[in-house]
Parts: C-alpha cells; structure tokens; sequence
C-alpha cells in the first residue's frame, strides 16, 4: 500500500500542512483582490531559489528570505494608488529576468544540473522530500496557519470594509504587511511541494471555490482549506496510482476540478432559483 | 540554456556603425533583430492596450500558455507555433467565459479563475513535458526563449501574425478605447462592450503566442507591460504615448538582444533588465519633475514653505 512508503508519507505530512496554509492565505488573497501579487510572489520564489543556489546558500533560505522581502516591498508600493499591477508586473517581469540570470550563472559553476535544479523550482517536488523536510515543512505551514487564524477576525474586517475598520481602530497597514509578509511566506513554503510556477493554483482555486459556494466569510474560510487539503491527499494518491502523471499536475488538477464543480453548482443553483430568464428584459439583451 | 560564450568576437565597440555591422554579419542575428522588431512593435500595441484596461494579471497568465502549448506541440509532433496559439487562444475564452458570465462577486472572482487557468495551463505543461520520452535537454528554453534558431518562415509567420493584429485594432481601436475609458458610457452609447472584450483577450492571447517564441514564456510579459506602462508615465496623450510605447519596445527589444550578442548572459535577462532600467530611470525624473520639493532637503524645504 502506498502509506507502506516513507516518501509517500513525508509528502502527505509537508503536503497537508502547506494546502492549509495556501487554502487559508489564498482566501485573503482573492477576498483583498490580491492573486496578482500572490502570481508575483510565485515567479519571485524561482528567483529566490536559484539566487541561493548560484550563491550556495540553503534554497530554503533564499526562498524564504527572497519571498518575504518581495511581499514586504509590494506592501510598500501598494499604498499609492493607480499603476499598482503594472508596477507589480514590471518588478516582477524583471525578477523573473534575474532568475534566468542566476540560472545561467549557477549553471557555469555547477556543471550539469542546472536543468534539474531549475526544474525543481519551477515545478516542485513533493516527493522527493526528505523526513527532516517534511517535518520542518509541517511546522513551517502550521505557523502561517496559526498566525492567520489569529488575525483573522481583524484581517478580515480589514479586507471587506478597510475604511470603517480604520475608523474603528484596526491596524489595517500593519495588517496589509502582516498578511502579505505571510503570503510571501506560504509562496516560500509552497514552492518545495508543487513548483513556483504552480502553487498560484493552489492559491486561487480553493479559494475562489469556496466564496462562490459560502457568501459567509469565516465558512469561506474553512472550506477554502479543506479544498486545498482535499486536492493535496487526492492529487498524492492519483499521482502515485499514474506513474506519468507528476503530481503537482494530479494536485492542480484537482484543484481546478473543485473550482469548476462550484462553478457548476453556483450557476445552475441560481438557474434553479430565478428559473428562465423572461423574454422581454430588454435590459439584459440589450446591454450585451 | 546558457550559451557556452559570447556569439562576437570581438567586443562592442561604442561606435555605432561598426557595431551594427558586427551584429548583422550572422544571418540568424538578423532574423532575431527582424523577428525581434515585428514582435516588439505588436507587443508594445497590444500591451498599450492591456495597461489602459488594468489586465495584467491576464495578460500575464496568458504569455503564460505559451508553456502548455510548447510542450503539447513537442509531444504531438506539431511546430511550437501552433501550439501556442491553440493553448493562447483557449485560454483567452476560458478567461473571456468566466468574466462574462455575470459573477456574484465580480473582480476578485474574475482574478481567482485567471489564477486558476493559469495554473491549469502550469500543470498541462508539466504532464506534457514528462509524457513527452524523448530527450529534451533544453526545456529552459521554452520558457526564456531563444534567439538563435529563428528562420525566415518563422519572421514571415511573425509577419502576418503582426499585421492581422494591427488591423484589428486599426479597425476597432477607437471603440475599444471607448469601452476601456469608460465602459458604463460606451455600452450606454451601444458599444458592444463585451465581444470587444473578449476579442481583445483573443488579440492578446495571439500576440502573446507570437511574442513567445522569441523571449520565452517567463518573460513575454516584461515586453507586454515595460514600454507601455513607461510611456503612459511620459506622455498622457493617446496617440503620443501608442508611438512612444512602440518605439520603447523596438528599442528595448535591440538593445537586449545586442547585449546578449556581446556579452554572454541569456537574452531574456537582457531584455527584462532593460526595460525595468529604463521604467525607474522615467519613473525617478517623473517624480522629480511633479514633486521637485521631495528632492531638496528637509530644512530647505521648511524654510522655502516658511
């Protein structure tokens, strides 16, 4: 049986802990509008890696250390008001541009092996984790949980209403950093189990799942981690049944699964309770 | 990946006509600076576009796509080029579908999709390139491009590509940056706001499979968003700022692609670095020029405003 071996079962510990804390995170980030900064925080975890790599330091570190100044330094930017995608774009275009950099200066030092090394930044490889990883993975992942379920309840006012809950003495820039500080941590720690350019997937369709199937925040919340655990264990298990298929595609994928079925359930639930649109609204004819 | 060393032999010069020489005398040089310049022109157009519409994060996950469709046309045996525009074009409808279909909570649902058909695109990639049994040594280079292997069908295929593109918007620019203002009015004036839409993802995801086959699908995005986003910091004028978008793209596109000739770095790098160079170099003497104070010193400041 597949739980009989221990890199099966180091990725299901690292990757249980991480879905939490994407399914979490990924909530906020599409609640505050911000999955293009969750995007831009992906491509930075590549950079990161091979920085750390070309300057052989621990990858982990350059993740995490890379991530985390990255959502530090959106958080700074983001209080001015208009160009603030492009300015994240055009940052993160060019830090994507240093990664090639770094790929090819880590390649003229290394030898061979760049390819690999880059490749697993880029797509992640969840079972290839060591014990130790795992463990240190799971501890990582349960300190973002925490930290924003601490912090939900203001995090939250913040996100939906950020004037009132100016007025009513929340910290909401100091909460805005926090948050993204953390997101740039979960990018970090995601980026081990389904690759830089995949975890925005894990991010993103849990979450927006749950706020399609759940207008209540906090029950949005819950349901947004149980998508990304739920894609996580049914990603692990299919992969390891099919052989070709990488199990970062099998996580996504079911990800996305999950996302259309809400997609799905939402549309014709709404079909079922206005019942067919009448004939004569010239409005809605007419406005597309 | 990285090319073993500089393609010159002998260093630049700094003198511009000798250089230009150099950098022409390799036939494949001048496909890459012709492919180089056909590209930059439709990308600063259609990024012009996508920055006036705030669809970054689209435009993004659709340079993106160019990874799925590299791979799928590797595997069924089809040239890159069909590829990236079958996985473009699919993706700008999936993204077109999800935004018009009215969602409950608008914006932040439209993004959740993008993400989500971007990491779905990610993913198909990935299983293509494992399913895929052959060798491929390369595969960086799908995702941060290449110059050296361009042909002259590939700049002819760039071509027409660059000019259907320029059409649509020769035909429906005006009404689309009507509906890009201001899209309430336009549709109260009977714009037809939401095909326009959906035929700019189109558009995008198009010039995007094209651009893509030069810079790579990483860094598509730096020659969508750099020149116009610089431009519109320069000018606010509409025509000014098309011409100035285009102009910063070619310029940007051969300054990379020169450097990468001279020195020994991947072009990509040079591209991006470029374009973010001259961004901060347009955005500091903005600042400076609309808030010439924040550059005095503190107490002179205080003593002029005393």
């Amino acid at each position: 049986m597949m739980f009989a071996h221990e890199f099966f079962r180091n990725a299901l510990l690292a990757g249980t802990s991480i879905a939490l804390a994407c399914g979490l995170v990924g909530h906020f980030l599409v609640l505050r509008a911000q999955v293009f900064a969750g995007d831009a925080l992906s491509h930075v975890a590549f950079t990161a890696a091979l920085a750390a790599a070309a300057a052989g330091v621990d990858t982990r570190i350059g993740l995490f250390a890379g991530t985390v100044a990255f959502a530090l330094i959106l958080g700074g930017i983001g209080e001015r008001a208009s160009a603030d995608d492009v300015t994240i774009g055009i940052v993160f275009a060019w830090i994507l541009g240093l990664g090639v950099f770094f790929l090819a200066l880590f390649s003229t030092g290394s030898g061979g092996g760049n390819g690999l090394l880059g490749a697993r930044a880029l797509f992640g490889s969840i079972f290839g984790l060591s014990a130790g990883d795992a463990r240190l993975a799971a501890v990582i992942g349960v300190g973002i949980v925490a930290t924003i379920l601490a912090i939900a309840r203001p995090l939250l006012f913040a996100s939906v209403d950020p004037a009132v809950a100016a007025a009513r003495g929340v910290p909401v820039r100091v909460l805005g950093l926090l948050f993204l500080a953390l997101a740039g941590a979960t990018a970090g720690e995601a980026t081990q189990a389904v690759g830089a350019l995949l975890l925005l997937g894990l991010l993103a369709a849990p979450a927006g799942a749950a706020q399609r199937l759940s207008a209540n925040p906090y029950v949005a919340l819950a349901l947004s981690g149980a998508f990304a655990v739920l894609a996580v264990w049914l990603g692990l298990v299919l992969s390891y049944l099919i052989p070709s298929l990488p199990p970062s595609t099998a996580v996504i994928g079911v990800a996305a699964a999950i996302y259309l079925l809400s997609f799905l359930l939402t549309t014709t639930a709404l079909r079922a309770r206005f019942g067919p649109r009448p004939r004569g609204s010239i409005g809605l004819i007419g406005g597309n | 990946m990285r090319i073993a060393s500089a393609l010159a032999e002998v260093g630049p010069t700094l003198d511009p006509v000798s250089d230009l020489r150099q950098l022409t005398t390799y036939p494949f040089m001048v496909n890459a600076l012709e492919a180089g310049t056909i590209v930059a022109v439709m990308a600063g157009v259609v990024g012009w576009f996508m920055v006036l519409r705030r669809q970054t994060f689209a435009g993004h996950t659709l340079s993106l796509m160019a990874f799925p469709g590299a791979t799928a046309a590797l595997l069924l045996g089809l040239s890159a080029a069909a590829g990236y525009f079958v996985f473009c074009t699919l993706a700008a409808l999936a993204i077109g579908a999800s935004t018009s279909s009215r969602a409950r909570s608008g914006r932040s649902q439209e993004s959740a999709v993008t993400g989500t058909v971007q990491a779905v695109g990610i993913a198909c990639g990935l299983l293509f390139l494992s399913l895929y049994q052959g060798v491929l040594a390369n595969f960086e280079s799908l995702l941060f491009g290449s110059f050296l292997g361009i042909t002259a069908g590939q700049v002819l295929a760039l071509l027409i590509v660059a000019t259907l593109t320029l059409c649509f918007f020769a035909a429906v620019g005006r009404p689309l940056l009507f509906a890009s203002l201001d899209e309430g009015v336009a549709r109260a004036h009977g714009v037809p706001t939401r095909a326009l839409a959906l035929g700019f993802l189109i558009v995008l995801g198009l010039a995007v499979a094209a651009t893509a086959q030069i810079t790579g699908a990483l860094l598509v995005f730096a020659l969508l968003v750099a020149p116009a986003a610089t431009a519109r910091l320069i000018t606010a004028r509409i025509w000014a700022s098309l011409l100035l978008t285009v102009a910063l793209g070619v310029a940007i596109t051969w300054l990379g692609l020169a450097l990468a000739y001279f020195f020994e770095y991947p072009v990509g790098f040079y591209v991006t670095t470029v374009a973010f160079a001259l961004y901060v170099l347009v955005r500091a003497a903005r600042a400076a020029i609309d808030h010439p104070t924040m550059l005095r010193p503190r107490a002179s400041r205080s003593a002029a405003g005393a």
